[in-house]
């Protein structure tokens, strides 16, 4: 499967904007950096037609150590989730228009 | 923070770019990560994360409402899973003192 990085995505930039490669490398770099402030400050990001990003707390638990089973506990921490958006999740399946409900209740 | 904030926080932190080319560059960051996953590729920023899509079997859900049994087709979902950096990024500090910024998020969203 053909992974795409940050070199492919800095050469979209490039293409599309008209700066120069190394600018177009160092905005990507920026824009990254803004997004990970922002969910380091627990601020969540909301793309729309792409999807939001956002923080959760998580607290502490027992996990369990799969080989061995012995116990270790999980101490609290702070995870980011995406959820794609209904436009996202329809483009990757192919199709034009965002489903409503997920599938269920349609006409 | 929505995408509208985040391109005019852009914008000041980078005068010398204009106001258009800051956001096409956001726009265009997201749109190729779009048309990645629709591909079916895989998108990795070494440090960020990496966007992926998963294949879900088809199975038979319910309508919520009524009980009944609803044929749900085979799907793919797009998937992110947080890199390394930042998800050390995200518990640097005691996750308490990000309390404050925590309501401030919620409040703002």
């Amino acid at each position: 499967m053909q992974t795409i990085t940050r070199a492919h995505l800095a050469e979209t930039i490039y293409a599309e904007v008209g700066l120069s490669r190394n600018e177009s490398a160092a905005l990507l770099e920026v824009v990254l950096e803004r997004m990970a402030r922002a969910l380091e400050s627990g601020n969540s990001i909301k793309i729309s037609g792409f999807g939001t990003f956002s923080v959760r707390q998580k607290g502490r638990r027992i996990g369990r150590n799969p080989k061995t089973g012995v116990e270790v506990p999980i101490l609290p921490r702070r995870v980011l989730v995406f959820r794609p958006s209904q436009v996202l999740k329809a483009k990757v399946n192919g199709l034009a228009e965002p489903l409503e409900d997920e599938g269920l209740d349609r006409p | 923070m929505t995408r509208s904030e985040l391109i005019s926080e852009l914008s000041s932190a980078n005068p010398h770019l204009r106001g258009a080319d800051v956001e096409l560059i956001v726009n265009t960051i997201f749109n190729e990560i779009a048309a990645a996953l629709a591909r079916g590729e895989r998108v990795e920023l070494r440090g960020f994360g990496a966007f992926t899509v998963k294949r879900r079997d088809a199975r038979l859900g319910r309508n919520p409402r009524t009980g009944a049994p609803v044929p749900v087709d085979e799907k793919t979902v797009p998937f992110f899973k947080t890199g390394k950096e930042l998800r050390e990024r995200l518990n640097r500090e005691a996750p308490h003192r990000g309390t404050s910024a925590r309501a401030a998020g919620r409040s703002k969203s």
